[in-house]
Formats: structure tokens, C-alpha cells, sequence
């Protein structure tokens, strides 16, 4: 059951994440990109993280990638040739082999793997009675306290670097 | 076939991701579509992030997961800043001729 | 609850919701018509059928049957698929909005909400972020720069006041201490929120108006300086979505203002589902009486509306709130 929604999503994240590497207008990038996050989302759902799938949507659809198109629009970028005509050979050989000992790298010791057996106290019941979102502000409010400070500041020095940054 | 999707499935799929994310930075030269492979990449470790939460019966991940939320926010809006500055000096978004450094 | 019945109740109840939701989109733009008509002392439509009551249907049937006309220069793909991507949002945001108690039919307990999820209040939020979209590859996907002007605008002012948007309604969630709508319209069965959160209420208001592009922040499509903004290229029923989308997206904004604030469903002698139309209604017709008495912001005022008024008074008014949710 849980398959018939993995797979869809899966197929779709990979698609659209395979469509943002090769496709040649940015705007179009940008879209494939949604796309993937998308169905990260769904995923998230899949995984009982209610309120992460809800925020990926808000943050990453709803503002970045927002924010994405307004300066791919604002700049007016033209196409890009793609990488396998404005490139020699011998290099793009390289750089493909380097990404295909990277996918076997990674892939090939997951596959094989077994997860320890899950010890953590927020099983899926304590989750369910609980609520998904009260347990991650509880979380957040206490035991990341100091982590959630400091991710404050680094947004208000982003704040603050962007707009010193873009001021003409 | 289980009837639920393994931990591996998804560390897998997470693996993939990132791998496209490495590619698109590899192979692309305009620098926005270079930053959105970052994103991708980012995307694709939040994933495994999420995935240990659920499978280890710990909410840590999906804490950390909006934590690098906040940061990959905060680097987008100085990125396109950046970009932004970029193209006023340059009118070029190819990371190949962005080259002032080089001297 | 057997599982055919639900299944059969969940259809039934996404098909009413969807069918009166279509009617009042095609009907508001006759109330408008009519209001604005006599705010401005004239008659409004009146010519096809009794006070112009079928002027929506001939509306149309005539954009229905219009040319429609794709620039040569355009972005195929983009220019069809934006006038969707608008509507869709507008509609599924519906799901989770409560519109009444339980009711008993058919000896069946029936829940007068297509969907109670938990962070319902998240997933309005998640799908109206959505709806800037449509607006901003229409814009682009035109080929036209009035038309990538007006997108660029509204992504600019969408972003601007989602900001405060959200924060104005998380005084309602400390107060109801649930992301639930069901819940939240439930913990205003004594005082609605409005009572408790009047700045937050006025805030929402003012962003809603904002999100949903209309007057007095109408500058998306501001008729005097971009002819008509994102939709100028756009023709016969790809106009008329992004039309639709428009109106189903005030009729959504204002159904969450009457749940968040307006107490939802909730009054007394009255069946619940009345009193929420009530409700709804009197939030639409407020954005009416907006659009036919204000002026148009100007793009700079609007932003520094945004960032340096509203921005400001939605966090002190969370700081207020918590202060008063600490020491209750």
C-alpha cells in the first residue's frame, strides 16, 4: 500500500530533479524544481511529518522558488547552450565518471545496509497522540532552544547582507 | 514485497537526488540554475533526515530538517542578492566568465 | 461508519462544495457589478433578465465562444498551463474550512467540513502561496512587458504580505492552541477571536485584500498604468479562469476571515450553515465597499506599507498576545 505511494513520488522527484539539470530556460528549471519539492512533500506525508511536508510547501514553493522566478524574470537570462555542446569531451567524460563513482559510492553501501533497530521515545503512537506539530514545538521551545536562536540571528544577518548586498 | 517501504528506499531515492543535484552543478553554467542544483542537494539531505526520524523513532530529524530550512532561506536571499550585484556589474550569468578573482 | 457510506458522503459533500462554490463565483461578479453600481449611483446590469440576474451566464457563454488568441511570441506551454495553475489553488484551499457543525442524515453523523486535518490553518497558508503562480507565468509566458510587469509586481507584493498574513493569525493560534480549523472555530464558542484580536484581525484583513489583488491594492493589473497587467495577452476562457480565480480566491479569503475570527459557523436561532454564508458574505461584501471607495496604492507605498507599518504591529501584536496567554 505504502509502495503505490512511494513509487509515484519517487518517479516524480527524480524526473523532475533529472529536468531541472538538463533543461535549458531557467524559467523552466525553476518549475521542474517545484516539481521535486513538490514531491519531497508528499514524501514527508508519507514519513508522518505532517508539519515538515506543510512547511517545505510554504517555504521552498512558496517563497523560494518565488523568489527564484522574480529574478529570473526581473534579469531576462537568455538560453543556456547545453553542457554537451559548449564542452570538450574529455571533460565531460570525467566530470560524468565522477558523478557515477558518486552514485555508486552512495548508493551501493545503503542498499546493503540495515538500520539499527529504532530506539528513539517518539514512536509513531506517541506522535499520534501527541500531535506532530505540538511535539516539534516542544522540541524546538526546549531541547533546540539554542540551536532556534542562533538560526534567528542567521536570518537576520541574511536580512541585513541582502539588503546591503542588492542596494545600488 | 513488504507491505511498508523500507528505510534503504528512501535513502536511496535521497541518494539519487543529491547525486543530480552534484551533476547539475557539474554541468550547468548559469549560476541560478547552479544554485537551484544546491537546493536540490539540500533537498535531498533533508530527505534522509526525515526518513531516520521516522524509522528511528526520533523527531530530532525533522527538527534539524527546518533548521536547514532557515538556512537554505537565508542563503537564497543572500545568493540572489549576490546574483543581483553580479549582473549589475557584469550582464553575464556564466559562471565561467565571472572571473574578476583570477586576476 | 462503514467504509462505502464514507466514501459516498466524502463525494457527495466535495461535489456540493465545489458546485456552490462555482455558482458563487459566477454570481459574485454580479453583486459586485450591482454594488459597485449603486455605490457609484447607477443601475449595474440590468438588461438580461429580471435586474440583470442572468448577465453571469451570458457572460459567460460569450467568453466561452470568443476567439482564443495565443501571442506568436508567447511561451505555448507556460501561456495554457498558467491559467490553471492560478485556479487550481483557489479551490482546493476549500478543503479544510469547517462551514458547519455535524449534522444527522440518513442516521449518519456527518461532519460539515471535507476534511479536518491538524495543521489545517498550514495548508490554507501552503495552497494560497501557490496561487501567485499562475499570476507570475502568465505574466511571463505572455511575452508582453505590461504583462511581465504586473507579474513581477504582484510575486513582489504576494511575497510582502504572506508575511504578515501569517503572523496575524498566530494571536488566534496561541489563543485556540490548535492549527485546526474545527478546533479553532470550536474555542470561539464563547467570545469570537475578532474580540480578542482585533489588531490581528484588522492585519489579516488587510493582507487577504492584498493576497487576493484587489482593490485598493489592485496594482497586479492596474488599468491606468499596465492596460491590464498579467492577463492583457490573455483571451476567452483562459480569461476567464484567471477571472474565476479572482473571485474564488476572495470568497476562500473571506470564508477564513469569518473562521478565524467571525467565529465560523457558529450564532444563535439560525442553522450553523447560514450563519456562515451570513458571515461570508458580509466579509465579501466589505471587500466591495473597499474597492468602491479607495484609490490605488502606489508601488512604493504599498511596500512601505507592508514592511514598515504592518510588519511591525503583527509582531507587537504577538508579543501582546503572549503576554496575555502567559499570565491567563
Amino acid at each position: 500500500m505504502e509502495w503505490l505511494v512511494f513509487v509515484p513520488l519517487a518517479a516524480m522527484a527524480l524526473v523532475t530533479a533529472v529536468l531541472v539539470i538538463i533543461l535549458r530556460n531557467p524559467v523552466y528549471c525553476a518549475l521542474s524544481l517545484v516539481g521535486t519539492f513538490f514531491a519531497l512533500s508528499g514524501i514527508y506525508l508519507l514519513l508522518q511529518a505532517q508539519f515538515v511536508a506543510v512547511v517545505q510547501v510554504i517555504v521552498y514553493a512558496g517563497a523560494i522558488m518565488v523568489l527564484f522566478l522574480f529574478v529570473v524574470m526581473l534579469l531576462d537570462l537568455g538560453h543556456e547552450l547545453p553542457a554537451w555542446l559548449q564542452r570538450d569531451r574529455p571533460r565531460l567524460l570525467i566530470g560524468a565518471g565522477a558523478v557515477a563513482i558518486l552514485l555508486l559510492e552512495l548508493v551501493i553501501p545503503v542498499g546493503s545496509w540495515t538500520a539499527r533497530a529504532p530506539h528513539g521515545p517518539q514512536t509513531s503512537e506517541v506522535v499520534g497522540a501527541a500531535g506532530n506539530t505540538q511535539l516539534v514545538g516542544r522540541l524546538l521551545f526546549t531541547e533546540f532552544l539554542v540551536p532556534f536562536e542562533i538560526t534567528s540571528i542567521i536570518l537576520l544577518i541574511a536580512i541585513i547582507g541582502a539588503m546591503v548586498l542588492a542596494r545600488r | 514485497m513488504t507491505a511498508t517501504v523500507p528505510l534503504n528506499a528512501y535513502l536511496i531515492l535521497s541518494a539519487a537526488l543529491f547525486v543530480i543535484g552534484v551533476a547539475g552543478v557539474l554541468i550547468r553554467r548559469n549560476v541560478l540554475v547552479i544554485f537551484m542544483a544546491i537546493e536540490l542537494m539540500l533537498n535531498a539531505v533533508n530527505l534522509t533526515f526525515v526518513a531516520f526520524a521516522r524509522f528511528l523513532h526520533s523527531m530530532d530529524g525533522q527538527i534539524i530538517v527546518l533548521f536547514v530550512m532557515a538556512v537554505a532561506a537565508a542563503e537564497v536571499a543572500i545568493g540572489l542578492a549576490i546574483i543581483i550585484a553580479l549582473h549589475r556589474n557584469k550582464e553575464s550569468m556564466n559562471v565561467d566568465e565571472i572571473n574578476l578573482l583570477k586576476g | 461508519m462503514p467504509e462505502g457510506a464514507f466514501f459516498v458522503i466524502m463525494v457527495a459533500k466535495i461535489v456540493v462544495v465545489f458546485g456552490l462554490m462555482l455558482l458563487s463565483v459566477s454570481y459574485l461578479t454580479w453583486v459586485e457589478r450591482k454594488v459597485i453600481g449603486d455605490i457609484q449611483v447607477r443601475l449595474g446590469p440590468m438588461r438580461v433578465g429580471p435586474h440583470g440576474l442572468l448577465q453571469p451566464i451570458a457572460d459567460g457563454l460569450k467568453l466561452l465562444f470568443k476567439e482564443d488568441i495565443i501571442p506568436q511570441a508567447a511561451d505555448r506551454t507556460l501561456y495554457i498551463l498558467a491559467p490553471a495553475v492560478a485556479l487550481i489553488p483557489a479551490f482546493i484551499s476549500f478543503a479544510v474550512i469547517p462551514f458547519g457543525d455535524q449534522v444527522r442524515l440518513f442516521g449518519q453523523t456527518i461532519d460539515l467540513v471535507i476534511t479536518d486535518v491538524n495543521i489545517g490553518l498550514l495548508y490554507v497558508f501552503g495552497v494560497a502561496s501557490l496561487g501567485v503562480y499562475g499570476i507570475v507565468l502568465g505574466g511571463w509566458a505572455s511575452n508582453n512587458k505590461y504583462a511581465l510587469l504586473g507579474g513581477l509586481r504582484s510575486s513582489a507584493q504576494m511575497i510582502s504580505y504572506e508575511l504578515s498574513l501569517g503572523l496575524s493569525v498566530i494571536g488566534v493560534v496561541m489563543l485556540s492552541q490548535s492549527l485546526s480549523l474545527v478546533e479553532i472555530v470550536g474555542a470561539q464558542a464563547r467570545t469570537w477571536f475578532i474580540i480578542l484580536q482585533p489588531i490581528g484581525f484588522l492585519i489579516f484583513l488587510i493582507c487577504a485584500v492584498a493576497e487576493t489583488n484587489r482593490a485598493p491594492f489592485d496594482l497586479p493589473e492596474a488599468e491606468t498604468e499596465l492596460v491590464a497587467g498579467f492577463h492583457v495577452e490573455y483571451s476567452s476562457m483562459k480569461f476567464a479562469m484567471y477571472f474565476m480565480a479572482e473571485y474564488a480566491n476572495m470568497i476562500t479569503v473571506a470564508a477564513m476571515t469569518t473562521t478565524l475570527f467571525l467565529g465560523g459557523w457558529r450564532g444563535p436561532w439560525l442553522p450553523p450553515v447560514v450563519w456562515f454564508l451570513v458571515k461570508l458574505y458580509l466579509v465579501i461584501f466589505l471587500f466591495i465597499w473597499l474597492r468602491g471607495t479607495l484609490p490605488r496604492f502606489r508601488y512604493d507605498q504599498l511596500m512601505r506599507f507592508g514592511w514598515k507599518v504592518l510588519l511591525p504591529i503583527a509582531l507587537a501584536n504577538i508579543v501582546v498576545t503572549a503576554v496575555f496567554v502567559a499570565l491567563r
